[in-house]
């Protein structure tokens, strides 16, 4: 029977082509803008690691006080002195703190130039946190962070650029005239948004291609390639040495909590710590820390960006005009046919069979428009980097999931739109229709 | 025209309005703030930076290994005088950013060493006697650093340069002069942070390094210093090339550099921008922003059209008989056009009505959403003529085509 109505659902449409054609129209811009929009969105708001991300937390350590921080807030990241008291305590079941570094490599074959590559110094429970996956070798243990040892995990890509992808563990690699001995060689792993990074604003670019020993880095005086924020604090430091000991953050740290009762004591040793703090006369104001959660960390630094969100509800609006649209027109186009669903009341058609038959014809009106929309998504996927930041909008694309969900969108919407128009034919008196023709 | 026939027609379509009013008012909402919107934006890229940008490209320099200061002060130095004696090079400077970079170094001044925050927050571009020249910036009082007067730093020294430059925006700010002349803060002492220097000149503009949210309570307060910053992470080669030569000049410079020193790295991807890719990246978001309100208004507006186009069609058809009845007793074409054309705009004006009230409504929420401005009234009445505009035209050809219904329809039955 389903079918039969489909069928007579394709002729109507068949016979009205302008009205039909407006309809499919509509619908298709209408899902097409949610689609791409949502497409964006979803790229951006998603959860990075999964399968991790409550038990991953950010801790937060107050250092600027009410006078300088931002709303009450403590800084989004931490200063020297803080992040080797987190490390140092090891209350934590894995912790890490890193900084983003920008070091030139020297290829190994030929007279080729240098080249940088970014990436972070940081502890050996960096890989194991982060759940980071290798294709040769692993990261450095804990030995080697106190050792300050020359090691290094590189990218696969980078690996690619350097020994054609051969298994390099072991061997050398001149970072800033310096040489490390290569331990891991990581996958393609390029989490987004970059979580542990939102502080240098690195939510979204490049993967990064190397990692060193923080401790390494700390010996060779190394600054850090990313933001320094000092806020209107004074003491600042003078010199390299003085910098590390002064009271701008640019390091993030992060730290691994199996449990809810964990992470309730980890809060509080965060608290002692602060407290200890103000004993000692460093901090002028009571404790003030936070231990954010992956996502909750996101939502405070703002992962989404306001032009993402902006665009989806926009698109939205657009959608539900799109779907007014299509009740109107779905209203003439059902109405005008008041004589026929008359007669096929008037020869046996219950109401259910008219809501049906017409129902089926709103189907076939969304598939058509989910079909178009498709296509126009598609079209929209390509011209993405014109609207959002290159680096977002590549990050957006159209996999099963989106096909499907276009599909339905635009069939459940349609369907949905049809219900007050189908509900008005089935108003039809057969009686009235016979007689005034 | 009579409106009240009308009216009591529109009561035997109830539906078929209430729809075409409620498309007209969405419509109306989402096309006033996307115009806003666009307009917010293109105030926004438009801003003048105050350089002289058409021939100006940058260098984004990276060392290798871990010279010492000195050396990289001598390197800096070589490297410039190198890159001005290029044929095509009308000047170059160093620096640690530029405008629109989008990363950099701000801080705060103050009026007295003791304050405890700071009176404004300001772009710091360190910079040498070269750099207004390089930049093309205007002088409006004072004067520009001699060469002598220009130091280096290495990034984590305290920075207390003895005098400063800074832009008309930030003399001000900081001393407020009753009749607007910013001559006012020529030759006098600020701290930055804590470190006391003088003001020796003022020049006319120059937008902050960041045109992001973050940076916009000082988006055109800078302050140049006379030093060079020395970083081992490296440094911005800012060069103005002569008028006609910008390509020969960005050619010339790879090479000229590699040429003094091949300990530094050039990024093939971006280490060679002109001013014009720099705004384009500066500003993509915005542009995209307006691009895509843009499309959503087009869009939008052809398609409420095509609603009205589709609605009326159908009350067109379905009214053949009374329109030849009121054909056959008198009435005009003219008449029967008038009645569909005054029905719309009837309806069109309800719905602008619910329209100004969701348009008002949704960008209050935008303000608290998205901290967007308040909507200004004049994007309201645009929006409303706009629709009330697109009403009359997309009624247009479905009340033609009632004018030509004929008075013999009165007497058919079907």
């Amino acid at each position: 029977m389903f079918v039969h109505y489909a069928q007579l659902g394709l002729l109507s449409l068949r016979r009205n082509p302008l009205l039909t054609a407006l309809m499919i129209m509509s619908i298709a811009f209408g899902v097409a803008a949610s689609m791409v929009t949502y497409a964006v969105f979803r790229a951006v708001s998603g959860d990075p690691i999964p399968q991790k991300s409550a038990h991953l937390f950010a801790p937060q350590v107050d250092n600027w006080g009410p006078q300088y921080n931002r709303k009450g807030e403590p800084a989004s990241a931490m200063t020297y002195t803080d992040a080797m008291a987190l490390m140092h305590a090891h209350k934590a079941k894995r912790q890490t703190v890193l900084f983003q570094v920008l070091m030139s490599v020297m290829p190994t074959q030929g007279s080729g130039l240098p080249f940088k590559s970014a990436g972070y110094a940081t502890y050996g429970d960096f890989f194991s946190m982060f759940d980071v996956p290798f294709q040769y070798g692993q990261g450095w243990n804990a030995q080697d962070d106190d050792n300050r040892a020359a090691v290094a995990v590189i990218s696969r890509d980078l690996n690619q650029k350097l020994f054609g992808g051969a298994n390099s563990v072991g061997r050398e690699i001149e970072l800033e005239e310096q040489t490390y001995r290569i331990v891991g060689v990581t996958e393609h792993w390029d989490p987004k948004p970059r979580f542990f990074d939102m502080f240098n604003g690195n939510a979204y670019t490049d993967a990064s291609e190397v990692y060193i020993p923080f401790t390494h880095a700390i010996d060779l005086k190394m600054d850090t390639g990313g933001n320094n924020s000092c806020s209107g604090v004074g003491n600042r430091g003078v010199g390299w040495d003085g910098w590390i000991r002064g009271e701008c953050v640019w390091i993030s740290p992060w730290v691994e909590l199996d449990s809810k009762a964990d992470a309730d004591e980890y809060l509080q040793f965060l608290h002692a710590y602060a407290q200890e703090q103000q004993r000692a006369g460093r901090f002028s104001w009571a404790p003030n820390v936070r231990l954010r959660d992956v996502n909750a960390w996101l939502e405070f630094q703002h992962a989404v960006p306001p032009e993402s969100r902006l665009s989806l509800t926009v698109a939205l609006g657009f959608f539900v005009i799109c779907l007014v649209n299509t009740i109107g027109l779905l209203l003439a186009k059902f109405m005008r046919r008041a004589p026929e669903i008359g007669i096929r009341r008037a020869l046996g058609a219950s109401r259910a069979d008219i809501y049906r038959q017409f129902l089926a014809e709103a189907g076939m009106v969304g598939l058509a428009g989910g079909v178009l929309g498709l296509f126009l998504t598609g079209l929209g996927m390509a011209g993405a980097g014109m609207v959002f930041e290159p680096q977002i909008a590549r990050l957006a694309h159209l996999d099963m999931s989106l096909v499907a969900l276009t599909l339905l969108v635009a069939i459940g919407a349609t369907v949905l739109a049809a219900f007050y128009p189908t509900w008005r034919a089935a108003q039809v008196q057969p009686a009235w229709q016979l007689k005034s023709n | 025209m009579q409106i009240k026939p009308i009216l009591s027609a529109l009561r035997q379509h109830k539906a078929g309005t209430v729809l075409i009013a409620m498309q007209i008012a969405l419509t109306l909402a989402i096309v006033c703030n996307a115009l806003f919107i666009i307009q917010q934006r293109l105030a926004h890229l438009s801003e003048p930076s105050g350089i002289d940008e058409t021939h100006l490209f940058v260098v984004e320099n990276q060392w290798v290994g871990k010279p010492s200061p000195d050396q990289l002060d001598a390197q800096i130095r070589a490297d410039l005088s190198a890159l001005r004696q290029l044929s095509s090079v009308q000047d170059a400077s160093v620096s640690n950013s530029y405008p629109l970079h989008g990363g950099g170094w701000d801080d705060g001044l103050k009026l007295k060493p003791d304050q405890a925050n700071a009176t404004t927050e300001a772009a710091i571009y360190f910079a040498d006697e070269h750099m207004l020249a390089t930049l093309g910036l205007k002088l409006i009082a004072g004067r520009n650093f001699r060469a002598d007067e220009i130091g280096h730093m290495g990034i984590r020294d305290a920075l207390a340069p003895p005098v400063i430059v800074i832009t008309k925006a930030l003399a001000e700010k900081l001393f407020p002069s009753v009749d607007g002349h910013a001559n006012a803060a020529l030759g006098k002492t600020v701290y930055l942070m804590s470190n006391r220097t003088t003001i020796i000149g003022i020049v006319d503009q120059l937008q902050s390094q960041s045109v992001a949210r973050w940076a916009a309570d000082f988006a055109h307060r800078s302050v140049l210093v006379p030093l060079r910053l020395v970083s081992p992470q490296g440094t911005y080669y800012l060069i103005q090339a002569k008028p006609g030569q910008l390509d020969a000049a960005m050619h010339a410079a790879e090479p000229t550099l590699l040429a003094q020193s091949r300990k530094r790295v050039i990024s093939d991807k971006d280490g060679l921008l002109s001013f014009a890719e720099v705004r384009a990246h500066a500003y993509d978001s915005d542009y995209g922003m307006a691009v895509l309100m843009g499309i959503v208004c087009v869009v939008l507006l052809a398609i409420t059209a095509a609603g009205i186009v589709g609605l009326t069609s159908f009350w067109v058809g379905q009214r053949r008989r009374q329109i030849g009845v009121r054909r056959a007793l008198g009435a005009t074409r003219r008449d029967i056009l008038s009645y569909f054309m005054t029905e719309n705009l009837l309806i069109s004006s309800g719905g602008a009505l619910l329209g100004v009230l969701l348009a008002v409504t949704m960008n209050l929420w935008l303000v608290i959403r998205f901290e967007m401005q308040h909507l200004s009234l004049l994007y309201v009445f645009i929006g409303v003529a706009i629709l009330l505009l697109l009403g009359q035209c997309a009624v247009l050809a479905p009340a033609m085509r009632a004018a030509q219904v004929s008075p013999v329809e009165a007497t058919r039955t079907v």
